[in-house]
């Protein structure tokens, strides 16, 4: 009886530290693939996305965790749908009011978070079966290791189409952008070979 | 003749240049996912067809006679996603009474078609580009699906060939893919600026 304290803050670090990397929604799971190629040109757009999809995610999290007894099973993807969308709109105008640029630039893909894998995976996975305090961590988890996914793609493909990084330019001038990385192209391509990078990395582990 | 005009443009721009999945990302879990045999993948581009139309007409008449210039205006997303979650359920009743073997063959899918971004994406979209006729709006919403069946059938087909390909082992699977949907889309751009 008494390490069980100790047995769930180690369940809780587990939680925390599960979307980073084992469970990483894009890396693994490959979910939210939408945003993750939309706003990830540059990295200050995807920082913004990744910041609204926590907030939304920890939102929901919280909302569908405490109705989780209440649910009817037949209903619930609507219950999620609708509780995500409330969010998202509170997200949305925020974002309108205090961004007005990024609103700009990100454009229809703040509203189309309501349809995000990640947040619907993560309310049917996690919030609609667990306590409050487990699916806040999990948000929190999965909603960081999601952000530093968009980070990272956006950075590589900021650097390779403006050699600059947070629109600082940081290579030599001499550098010739390659316009490719900022269109679609860039997008699928970069994405694939992390992808494929991280599985070799896994092998290699294993 | 000249609304006719206009329908045809606007029609082959969305099925072609404006290709939801090649230069807007959306529909791509769908894209990835269902897109490893090439009759699934027409099941599924003929199933989000008739719900995108279906969808896309719906939101724009509760946009234009309801909402648009009221304080309800902020309940868009809640209304769009209600009414793409009933579309959803209206096909799913439809085919399990009707056509029960095609019901059965779609599994999971069906429902995954309310989180499909094609769908809440092109609604949003219309909304965007200031769509102000009923019949254009039909007439984007059906090529919309039109032009997502395309991009899943072309993806499907290409990757019964892959199966066939010598693939690096980390690239097996989902890396491959993306990339092959890389070189695709490249090939897609090369209709950029035909029409507009």
């Amino acid at each position: 009886m008494t390490n069980e304290p100790q047995a769930t803050s180690v369940l809780y670090k587990q939680t925390l530290i599960a979307g980073l990397w084992r469970e990483n929604p894009v890396f693994r799971l490959l979910l939210g693939m939408c945003p993750t190629l939309a706003v990830t040109a540059a990295v200050k757009p995807a920082l913004t996305m990744g910041l609204s999809v926590i907030f939304v995610l920890f939102c929901s999290n919280i909302v569908v965790s405490l109705m989780r007894n209440l649910l009817k099973p037949h209903l619930r993807i609507l219950m999620f749908t609708l509780t995500i969308s409330t969010f998202v709109t509170i997200a949305d105008l925020f974002l309108k009011a205090f961004q007005p640029r990024m609103s700009e630039i990100l454009g229809p893909y703040v509203p189309l978070i309501i349809v995000n894998c990640i947040i619907i995976c993560r309310a049917e996975a996690c919030a609609s079966k667990n306590p409050l305090l487990t699916s806040i961590i999990d948000a929190i988890g999965m909603g960081i290791g999601f952000t530093l996914t968009l980070c990272v793609l956006a950075g590589i493909r900021e650097i390779l189409s403006t050699g600059a990084v947070w629109e600082i330019p940081i290579l030599p001038a001499a550098f010739v952008p390659w316009t490719a990385m900022r269109m679609p192209v860039g997008a699928f391509l970069t994405l694939g070979l992390l992808l494929g990078l991280v599985n070799a990395i896994t092998k290699r582990k294993a | 003749m000249d609304t006719l005009n206009i329908l045809l443009t606007g029609f082959i721009s969305i099925v072609i240049i404006n290709n939801l999945v090649f230069t807007k990302f959306l529909g791509i879990c769908p894209y990835l996912g269902v897109s490893g045999r090439i009759d699934m993948a027409f099941g599924m581009g003929m199933a989000v067809t008739f719900v995108v139309t279906l969808s896309g007409t719906l939101t724009w008449l509760i946009d234009h006679l309801i909402l648009l210039g009221t304080p309800l205006e902020v309940t868009r997303y809640v209304c769009f996603i209600l009414v793409i979650a009933g579309a959803v359920q209206l096909v799913e009743m439809y085919l399990r009474k009707f056509f029960p073997s095609l019901y059965e063959s779609f599994g999971i899918f069906l429902p995954l078609i309310t989180t499909n971004c094609a769908i809440l994406g092109l609604c949003l979209f219309i909304n965007l580009w200031g769509i102000d006729n009923l019949i254009e709006a039909v007439v984007l919403s059906f090529g919309a699906g039109i032009g997502f069946t395309m991009a899943i059938c072309i993806m499907a087909g290409i990757r019964e060939s892959l199966n066939l390909a010598d693939v690096p082992e980390c690239l097996k699977g989902a890396p491959i893919t993306l990339i092959t949907a890389g070189l695709l889309t490249l090939a897609f751009m090369g209709f950029a600026g035909m029409i507009r």
